[in-house]
């Protein structure tokens, strides 16, 4: 497991503590999903600038997987169901 | 944004969004009594789908991990499945009948964005397409009836392709 991307945001506090081993939403590569697609999602939904979205985007095509945030539990399961909308591959891991 | 569809490209839209509505359509929608829909609340509410195209617009939330991922899928899975279906739904609703000018709101740009990404999803997963489709396609024989579908996936990547640019 050594895919995190080298820009990763800080995890989403919430209130709560943060754990020592921070959560994280990890998009997984399939073969249907377009490369622009991914992009404007990440961008979407996360509001990351385009840049960044293009680069996680690449680490998922190219590597097979990427890590598209960090944080609190609950927080990443929101994504992944997010993410699940937009019918990309997400699962919630602790890292 | 606005795009122009001719009347054979509608048609084919509403058929396919219209499939993807009846295939995530909760199981629990179409119970007829009381005891049915009881039955199918309490059995295997937190089981991946059998049908691999299902289980493809459904995933896991969580990989290696069926505890996690089956008590996640209770509590995602029917508002997923809502969320899929109302955004086919507004897709339908903003899809004129017999083609011709379609205009989007935001609202109705992402519903379609949604939507026809739910609709390649399962064609391209029932095909089985890999990320190298167009090598898939060029093997079929001239009278390979899988070369339509194929000509269908390759359509609506276009059509996907063309609403993201719109939207960027």
């Amino acid at each position: 497991m050594s895919v995190a991307p080298a820009e990763v945001d800080l995890p989403v506090g919430e209130g709560k503590l943060t754990p020592d081993k921070p959560w994280v939403t990890i998009v997984w590569n399939d073969p249907i999903n377009l490369m622009s697609y991914v992009t404007y999602v990440f961008q979407h939904v996360f509001g990351y600038p385009k840049k960044k979205a293009e680069k996680l985007m690449l680490d998922v095509h190219h590597k097979g997987k990427a890590v598209v945030a960090s944080g609190a539990r609950e927080a990443m399961e929101h994504n992944v169901e997010v993410l699940h909308g937009y019918g990309l591959w997400a699962t919630v891991h602790q890292d | 944004m606005k795009a122009v569809l001719a009347a054979a490209e509608a048609s084919l839209l509403r058929s396919l969004v219209g499939q993807v509505m009846e295939l995530i359509e909760p199981e629990v929608a179409r119970a007829t009594d009381l005891d049915e829909l009881e039955a199918l609340l309490q059995a295997d509410a937190a089981q991946p789908p059998k049908d691999p195209v299902l289980a493809r617009l459904l995933p896991d939330g969580y990989k290696d991990d069926p505890d996690a991922a089956g008590e996640f899928r209770k509590y995602t899975e029917l508002t997923l499945r809502a969320a899929k279906h109302e955004s086919a739904q507004l897709m339908l609703d903003s899809l004129p009948e017999e083609g011709g000018k379609v205009q989007l709101t935001p609202e109705q740009a992402q519903a379609w964005l949604r939507s026809l990404n739910d609709v390649r999803l399962a064609l391209g997963t029932k095909l089985g397409v890999s990320e190298d489709f167009e090598a898939q396609w060029d093997r079929l024989g001239d009278n390979d009836p899988l070369r339509t579908a194929f000509e269908v996936y390759a359509w609506l990547g276009a059509v996907q392709e063309s609403l993201v640019r719109a939207l960027w």
